[in-house]
């Protein structure tokens, strides 16, 4: 093999774990908030994207410094995601599970009118936060925001799993996560994890928003990421963190080797639906995913 | 009104219309109908078109979430490859009354394939891959040139039948219509006969009904053709009906208007598939009226509708399973029972 081969392929790998990445961190809202309430948030896209348009309109319109803009966002994200589960979920607790599958669905077509209905549909580009020069070393280029948010979604991670390890929430959000009654009896608030699962879940979306519309652009259609990562979330396992990051990255990676070796040789098209055919493949040989737990029915 | 009927024979006992009463409604309703086909402007017959044509759908994805409890959030799917193998079939010189039960099972095919997963998976696992089924559907529309027309999408013959050509709004309702009763007709003896009662013992609880010897294999795949084959013939006939079809009609989004038909509608109910579907097919009409009461007062909103519309779906959904989680139907058997008795309600 020549170098230029190999230096290709290791771009697209590159290429793939930036995007991938971004994945990892949409997906880890959509666990967090699974892990603690058992809902799976198929609004999770447009969390994403209100984020991403919130931080924008603090930047842009309210000329804030972005260091400000962004706490500002995740202190306004995480009212919002509080509000919702107040008023959607909270009458939901103990209902069937399609009652609440559905309402995660009208949440998503509410949200997206209210993107676009607030923000409109020009094409936008978020002000970027960190310099546009590439960086290349041995022939391969790296675009500085590829790399932040590489970084960012490893010390996300690293914050996440040592927060579910050892701060107080973290730890009865998992109690909860196991047995809702049981912890209820042991004294933990259900209702106030259910929030607070819900604020870090918003929080992660619009850190995941605002890294995806630096990457491309900021647009109410970038919600649609939200259907993207669900391959993701499913091969890492619904409730699992490190299974929700891995899976993040093994679907970027995947996908842009097959855009970038099968695509030229089926005319193009597949590399948008790979993540789905994944998707199926793992729904029948192993549903519960890489680290998911294994659903046990007792009759 | 009706109360207190006495039923002296079996046959009596198992007829869909019980009393001379709801007989007489159900034919006033019909007169009505057609009386205002061949008097009613053509926009007024488009809607009632529409609706008799989502009607058969809501009916299948009903038979399917409703009855037998799989959640199924890719319907539009269904409609698609209906739609595109009726168009395809008939644009290579088929006749339509040949394509269009064809279509209705080549769509039950893919419905079987679809079907396999749900074996093995439930709930929220099932729901996620029909949503994959959808998107992969809608991409394929998209990009596949050569067989849909990709982005474009394809124009389609009228239908025809026997020479009669239904290619306008009221000559359309008369082919639609009898096919709508006859949806109706099917899906309501269908959910009470074996297999609607398998179903619903599968809904209820798969593994109890798969101790009283009900064969999930079997009864879980066959849910899965029925509702595919229902959604080919809502596609096939949206198809002939709009002469065009392109991926935009087969979006997530009608995927989740269908779901929102039979929340809206009432969940395992044949009625309330009519209700969801009438329902969901006049509100967006309706809400075309808003831009001009808001030109006056508001005209900044006149060109968001389209996001007007998505936050009221989305509000309806949301609204209907916290308070009314029966849906129209609920609502309906409330009004019938507080008038059955009326005025000595108790």
């Amino acid at each position: 093999m020549s170098w230029e081969t190999i230096s290709n392929f290791v771009q697209l790998i590159l290429n793939g774990l930036a995007v991938g990445s971004v994945y990892a961190v949409v997906a880890l809202g959509f666990v967090i908030i699974y892990k603690a309430s058992d809902v799976f948030n198929f609004a999770q896209g447009e969390l994403t994207t209100l984020g991403a348009f919130i931080c924008y309109f603090l930047i842009i319109h309210l000329q804030l410094p972005i260091i400000w803009a962004f706490l500002l966002t995740f202190v306004l994200m995480a009212v919002i995601a509080i509000l919702i589960e107040e008023v959607f979920f909270r009458p939901l607790v103990g209902e069937p599970l399609f009652s609440v599958i559905m309402v995660t669905v009208g949440l998503s077509v509410f949200l997206k009118g209210v993107i676009g209905l607030s923000c409109g549909y020009t094409i936008r580009k978020f002000p970027s936060f960190v310099s546009e020069n590439p960086i290349s070393v041995a022939g391969l280029v790296i675009s500085p925001i590829h790399l932040t948010t590489i970084i960012i979604t490893t010390i996300l991670v690293i914050l996440c799993a040592l927060f579910f390890k050892y701060s107080m929430t973290g730890i009865a959000m998992r109690a909860v996560a196991n047995d809702q009654d049981a912890s209820f009896l042991m004294g933990i608030s259900v209702r106030r994890i259910f929030g607070s699962s819900w604020a870090a879940s918003a929080i992660v979306a619009s850190i995941g928003g605002i890294l995806l519309s630096s990457i491309t652009i900021l647009h109410p259609s970038t919600s649609a990421v939200g259907i993207k990562v669900f391959p993701a979330v499913v091969l890492g396992g619904l409730d699992s963190i490190p299974g929700a990051i891995l899976g993040g990255i093994i679907i970027g990676v995947v996908e842009n080797l097959v855009g970038g070796y099968i695509d030229p040789l089926v005319g193009g098209g597949l590399k948008e639906i790979t993540a789905f055919l994944i998707l199926i493949a793992i729904m029948m040989i192993r549903p519960y995913g890489l680290f998911g737990k294994e659903e046990i029915e007792r009759v | 009104m009706r109360s207190g009927d006495l039923k002296t024979s079996y046959s009596e006992d198992i007829a869909l219309l019980e009393t001379p009463f709801v007989k007489a409604c159900i034919g006033l309703f019909v007169i009505l109908l057609l009386g205002f086909v061949l008097v009613g402007d053509k926009y007024s017959i488009y809607i009632i078109n529409l609706a008799a044509i989502a009607t058969i759908g809501s009916l299948g994805l009903n038979l399917l979430t409703g009855f037998t409890g799989q959640i199924a959030v890719g319907h539009a799917g269904f409609l698609a490859i209906g739609a595109y193998s009726s168009a395809i079939l008939t644009g290579h010189g088929l006749p339509f009354l040949v394509a269009l039960p064809l279509s209705g099972f080549i769509s039950a095919g893919v419905g079987l394939l679809v079907g396999i997963p749900s074996l093995k998976l439930k709930g929220l696992y099932l729901a996620i891959t029909t949503f994959a089924f959808g998107f992969i559907v809608e991409h394929l529309a998209n990009s596949w040139d050569s067989l849909t027309g990709g982005a474009q999408g394809i124009a389609v013959n009228p239908a025809s039948v026997f020479g009669i050509c239904f290619d306008t709004d009221r000559s359309f309702f008369f082919l639609v219509f009898p096919l709508t009763v006859l949806a109706i007709l099917f899906g309501s003896n269908l959910v009470r006969s074996k297999p609607g009662r398998a179903w619903i013992a599968i809904r209820d609880r798969d593994i109890a009904a798969e101790t009283i010897g009900i064969d999930l294999y079997h009864y879980k795949l066959s849910s899965f053709a029925v509702s595919s084959f229902f959604g080919g013939i809502a596609g096939s006939l949206m198809a002939h009906y709009l002469q065009y079809i392109g991926p935009t009609h087969f979006s997530l989004l009608v995927s989740i208007q269908y779901l929102a038909m039979i929340v809206v509608g009432g969940l395992g109910s044949i009625l309330g598939s009519i209700f969801g579907a009438v329902f969901m097919t006049i509100l967006p009409e309706l809400l075309k009226l808003l831009p001009d009461l808001l030109r006056h007062s508001c005209p900044a909103l006149v060109d968001k509708f389209a996001d007007i519309n998505l936050i009221l779906y989305g509000l309806i959904i949301m609204l209907f399973i916290i308070f009314e989680p029966g849906g129209l139907n609920a609502i309906w058997n409330r009004i019938k029972v507080y008038w059955r008795m009326w005025p000595y309600t108790h």
